[in-house]
């Protein structure tokens, strides 16, 4: 059944194999194990003394009353992101797969936020948000509403919630409705001469062999709430109001870049390089096996 | 042989060439300006460069103050710094505490031959970057101070008396004037850390930190959780609540609001005026900041804000000397000037600041010298020199996030102090850990 290409000595596949493996070692493993050096050592910010300290970074990181907070906001703010982006994804391309003109339209438009770079998606929600200069923060004072994020911690909470939301949705609903459209049409069929309402087609039929797309989207939706969501948070709210939004990336990038605390902030990005292999692990294990249903 | 003929033609062209088609040297100028305060930037270095030919000197925008300050140091680590760094002030423990990756100022001076004499420079201003003994170790250059800007038409709509308020019991009472006489916006200060807590200490000449507020040792600890200051946050925590004063953030975001006529006053940096002398569309006056009467002593004087320039270590002689003369430039009284009169920093030596003054520009431009006169009307003491703190950029933060507590009604003022004191000391205690 498979199919495999031989190669007759050791030197082709090797060359092939070399780009790949150079910009994984540059980007990913290099940088890795100085992560790693970084975070058993203390120095000041200039690199001029450097001792060696063993674990303490990772206790004093761990003892740390604010690290502990900020990975229970973490927690909050993926399940909020992952949860909304999810659902909203999965709604509109149901939508879009029922659409029968101008479909096209609608699923450009739909996957247009995904284009945005995370650090414009903040910008453009700053510009529509900000107490000061915002458009949206005006009409909603007119309103009677008192919007001020810089002060208010669920307001600021609920800004960057909906903001990586949007920036998300688009993803999901490509996922998504390419797992509908590769549902086989007899099963709706079927279930349709049988009397099954559309409602009742969806959640027996549908959902259950979207199942496995929605795994691999929960995954990548919360690696992405985790990692990707950066520059929204440095753009709109910069972790405030006093770090009600300081999610674990920005607590290593604000400790290691405004902090200068190298030791810290390396201790941090090894406990987040951690969540991240645990979580492609998880993946694997049980998503790779199911993603082919049928 | 062929080797030798090489050799004897490339020395032959580099007669030839040498001298006369001499690349000039180029000198990296990292600094975190915009606006304005961007287009004096690119004018200095321009102007330099027309003056002579042996240098150089290339301006790179690098983003805000922090970003700046961290993209030097990540250069550093990596074997190719800037020549020369705009740092803020705040970043002037961590730089002062990097022997080694610095070379200072007055060293720079004297190993280049060029003619330097710090007692040309005001005190007040070289204080800060200076040595206990009186080294200077980086340049002045933007040096600001926060002072009060006030919308005159503002003022007159809500049918006030066309003065500012001098004390803070008056400009709470004036913010509620103005805001029951419609202005959207009463009062609001910027930069919530610098304003209401160091500028505040030293013009009541209360302390910060100990150690002169870091000034003398990096064993400093934080003490300014005093009464009056929690006594000061109440009231501006109420005037919050009853939207007399407006929380502008913890840097200059609310300067829009002034600028624009929503907010009528604001407590900000002397380096504001080039922004609201371009683009305000009202009359506006400046004033000093405000004091509490009953507090002995006050007003004191206040403190320099804004940035300095510092000389990265590790670079060659010729490269030195030719920072030397850029700074010398830099220096000169035609320059300093004029740089003082378009955007509103200080002077940063006692020639400009006389020749200003002579000229009559003070007549004409009233308020232009309350900075000047505000942070040298008495002579500095203890709390009021200046500031040095290490990690003092996330030491402002941890302020500014427990004010917001205050601010947001979900923590008591004492309690806030007491517990951004405590956290500013752990930051503190780790700073000196770090750089031992």
């Amino acid at each position: 059944m498979e199919r495999r290409v031989v190669f007759s000595g050791w030197l082709f596949p090797v060359l092939l194999l070399l780009p790949q493996l150079a910009v994984t070692v540059v980007f990913f493993f290099w940088p890795a194990a100085q992560a790693i050096l970084q975070s058993v050592r203390r120095e000041d910010a200039f690199g001029l003394s450097t001792r060696f300290v063993a674990a303490e970074n990772f206790t004093a990181v761990l003892g740390d009353p604010l690290y502990l907070a900020s990975a229970e906001i973490t927690v909050l703010f993926s399940i909020a992101v992952a949860g909304l982006a999810l659902a909203s994804g999965l709604l509109f391309a149901v939508m879009a797969d029922r659409v029968v003109r101008g479909a096209a339209v609608y699923k450009t438009v739909l996957l247009l936020p995904y284009a945005v770079a995370p650090a414009i998606a903040g910008v453009l929600w700053l510009f529509l948000f900000n107490p000061s200069i915002g458009i949206v923060a005006v009409a909603l004072r007119r309103l009677g509403i008192d919007w001020n994020y810089l002060l208010d911690a669920p307001q600021a909470m609920l800004l960057v919630v909906l903001a990586a939301t949007w920036k998300q949705i688009s993803y999901n609903f490509l996922f998504f409705l390419a797992g509908l459209q590769s549902i086989p049409p007899s099963l709706l069929e079927a279930s349709a001469i049988d009397g099954a309402s559309p409602r009742r087609r969806f959640w027996t039929i549908v959902f259950p062999l979207l199942a496995p797309t929605s795994f691999f989207l929960l995954v990548v939706n919360i690696v992405y709430a985790f990692f990707d969501t950066f520059g929204i948070i440095h753009n709109v709210t910069q972790g405030g109001p006093a770090k009600a939004t300081e999610i674990l990336v920005y607590k290593v990038w604000y400790d290691g870049m405004v902090g200068l605390d190298l030791g810290s902030s390396a201790a941090q990005s090894v406990i987040l390089m951690a969540i991240v292999i645990g979580l492609t692990a998880i993946q694997f294990r049980f998503i790779e096996r199911r993603v082919h249903y049928a | 042989m062929p080797i030798k003929i090489l050799a004897a033609v490339a020395a032959l062209l580099g007669a030839i060439a040498g001298p006369a088609f001499a690349e000039p040297i180029e000198l990296q100028w990292w600094h975190a300006m915009t606006a304005i305060n961007l287009e004096r930037v690119n004018k200095l270095a321009a102007d330099f460069n027309a003056l002579q030919t042996d240098y150089k000197v290339t301006p790179v925008y690098k983003g805000s103050y922090p970003e700046t300050m961290t993209a030097a140091i990540a250069a550093f680590r990596a074997g190719s710094p800037p020549h020369i760094v705009q740092v803020f002030e705040v970043g002037t423990a961590t730089m002062m505490a990097a022997k080694g990756a610095v070379k200072p100022v007055y060293q720079l001076m004297a190993d280049a031959g060029e003619p330097f004499d710090p007692q040309n420079y005001l005190p007040t201003v070289t204080g800060y970057y200076s040595t206990a003994d009186g080294k200077m170790l980086s340049l002045p250059f933007n040096s600001s101070t926060a002072i009060v800007y006030w919308n005159k038409d503002a003022f007159q709509k809500a049918g006030l008396d066309p003065e500012p308020p001098k004390t803070w019991p008056e400009t709470f009472a004036t913010a509620k004037k103005l805001k029951s006489g419609g202005a959207n916006c009463a009062v609001v200060p910027a930069w919530i850390t610098w304003t209401q807590i160091e500028q505040f200490d030293a013009w009541h000449n209360l302390p910060l930190a100990t150690k002169a507020n870091g000034l003398d040792g990096t064993d400093t600890e934080l003490v300014f959780n005093t009464p009056v200051m929690a006594k000061h946050i109440t009231t501006l925590a109420e005037a919050i609540k009853d939207k007399s004063f407006d929380y502008g953030g913890r840097t200059n975001e609310a300067e829009g609001r002034f600028v624009s006529g929503d907010c009528a006053m604001i407590q900000t940096s002397s380096g504001f005026y080039g922004n609201v002398k371009t683009n305000a569309k009202f009359a506006f006056g400046m004033t000093e900041l405000p004091y509490y009467p009953d507090i002995k002593g006050a007003p004191q004087n206040s403190i320099i804000g804004g940035a300095s320039l510092w000389v990265m270590s590790g670079k060659k002689p010729e490269e030195y000397k030719g920072i030397a003369k850029f700074f010398s430039y830099l220096s000169r009284t035609d320059v300093q000037r004029e740089m003082h009169e378009v955007t509103g920093y200080l002077p940063i030596t006692k020639a400009a600041y006389e020749a200003t003054k002579a000229s009559g520009f003070y007549e004409k431009n009233p308020g232009r010298e309350i900075p000047i006169l505000q942070l040298a009307g008495k002579s500095p003491t203890e709390n009021s020199r200046g500031l040095r703190l290490g990690n003092l950029v996330q030491i402002r933060d941890i302020i500014a996030e427990d004010l917001e507590g205050v601010f947001a009604g979900k923590s008591e003022p004492k309690a806030a102090l007491d517990n951004a004191v405590a956290r500013g000391n752990a930051i503190l205690r780790q700073f000196q850990k770090n750089i031992q």
